[in-house]
């Protein structure tokens, strides 16, 4: 028996992705920050896009490009303070925005990777990030009703891959990419090393396969993943 | 940064015991590490997937995928262990933090904490200071005693939108130590060249002093 080759072209599986897409997209700042396949999916222009990440990434990088283009119908974000683009774009209404805490952002998406409906939690129960949400007791305490997130495609980063989409990421660039690389109707992953089946020891795939469904090699590691002089 | 700031971080630092897991908030927060021993035993978390951050390097050294929350390029020590987002804040809310040093716009006399959004006019997003605030066992705040229009942050109330309710145990600042207890704010230290009038002037809501002689930093 031989796993399947999942190996595509970036052209190719982006153009998969279709308009008024909910897209994960992994990162924190820099690491982990698929730029490669958001320039390409900046490129094509999909619209009415609805996009999960961290962060807005900063001013000319990353979800940038597709806020920039008008592709963004609605972001959900724990932070965007370091893009004063995606702060204008939601100043000015060109762009809805959903404020999540972090860690109820990343539960909200291992919760949709895991097939649950939601998660309860006392995070922000007494903020404004809880108006408007369900509140139920739980062993005395009241919760907060926090539904699963999933994507119809996640966009994620890995160090290395091989092709059957086994993923192996580097030091903070793991962030949310674990978790979104389980979370998506279609997860594609770009990878800085594509190797040979076996090319990634079972002890080291920290995504399986299984839940990977396109690997793109990146043809270089262009200047938007280096070292940022503010 | 100025004499005051710098005794204030350098007080602030003994806030951390021996063995601890900390979480250091973006900005004064983290420079309190320039004030432990090079071999101090403390585990330092940061919210991007790091627990054992290593000094910031300069940029020709610096390796491309490893930052803390703020966006330096620190580095690992030995021990140290990357982890994903979720697992990042298991360790926050299930007790596992120790203490957390957060900035403040507000603290209240009860321990809110408003340090996230200035409606109209400030409102980037929480990242994750709701659940450092929330659920460190032990909330402390650094911040400058008056904003720079020299209004106070140590208030009756929040009048912002509040990051934690209740939740803030002592707070360090330029001209003071402060704690929240079940009465209001006590005072716990003085800056020198503080007097008792300038303390009571600066803050916002009613101030116990200690008995005797006022220590000070």
């Amino acid at each position: 028996m031989k796993l399947p080759d999942k190996s595509i072209a970036m052209e190719e599986v982006v153009a998969q992705i279709p308009d008024g897409a909910t897209v994960l997209v992994g990162g924190f700042g820099v690491p982990g920050t698929p730029f490669a396949l958001l320039r390409e999916l900046a490129r094509q222009g999909q619209r009415d896009l609805v996009l999960v990440k961290n962060d807005a990434n900063e001013a000319g990088m990353g979800i940038d490009h597709l806020i920039a283009g008008g592709q963004v119908r609605k972001l959900i974000v724990t932070h965007l303070g370091l893009n004063a683009n995606a702060i204008a774009a939601m100043n000015e209404g060109r762009m809805e925005v959903e404020f999540c805490a972090q860690g109820i952002l990343a539960e909200r998406i291992r919760a949709g990777g895991a097939g649950l409906g939601a998660i309860l939690t006392d995070i922000g129960i007494d903020t404004e990030l809880a108006q408007g949400k369900q509140v139920v007791e739980m062993n005395g305490r009241p919760m907060l009703v926090e539904p699963a997130l999933r994507g119809d495609v996640a966009l994620v980063h890995a160090a290395r891959a091989d092709c059957f989409g086994n993923l192996a990421y580097a030091a903070t660039a793991r962030n949310f990419n674990p978790l979104m690389a389980m979370a998506a109707t279609r997860v594609i992953a770009e990878t800085e090393e594509l190797l040979p089946l076996g090319g990634i020891d079972p002890d080291a795939a920290e995504s399986p396969g299984a839940f990977i469904d396109h690997v793109v090699k990146l043809d270089a590691i262009s200047e938007e993943y280096g070292i940022v002089r503010r | 940064m100025s004499d005051a700031r710098s005794r204030m971080v350098a007080r602030a630092a003994r806030e951390i015991a021996p063995g601890m897991v900390v979480n250091l908030g973006i900005g004064l927060p983290t420079k309190v590490v320039n004030h432990l021993p090079a071999d101090f035993p403390v585990c330092l978390h940061s919210e991007n997937g790091l627990t054992g951050i290593g000094p910031t390097l300069p940029l020709e050294r610096a390796d491309r995928n490893l930052i803390d929350a703020g966006g330096a390029y620190v580095s690992t020590i030995p021990g140290s262990a990357f982890f994903d987002s979720a697992v990042s804040f298991a360790l926050v809310r299930s007790g596992r933090l120790d203490l957390t040093l957060l900035g403040a716009f507000e603290v209240a006399q009860n321990g809110d904490l408003a340090n996230w959004k200035i409606p109209g006019k400030f409102s980037p997003g929480a990242g994750g200071a709701i659940e450092l605030a929330q659920k460190a066992r032990r909330v402390v705040v650094m911040t400058t005693h008056c904003d720079r229009k020299g209004n106070p942050k140590l208030l009756e109330s929040c009048s912002l939108p509040l990051t934690a309710k209740g939740r803030v145990a002592r707070i360090y600042t330029d001209m003071a130590v402060v704690d929240v207890t079940a009465q209001g704010f006590a005072l716990v230290e003085l800056a020198e060249g503080i007097s008792e009038t300038e303390i009571r002037e600066a803050t916002g809501a009613p101030l116990a002093l200690p008995q005797g002689d006022i220590p000070r930093f």
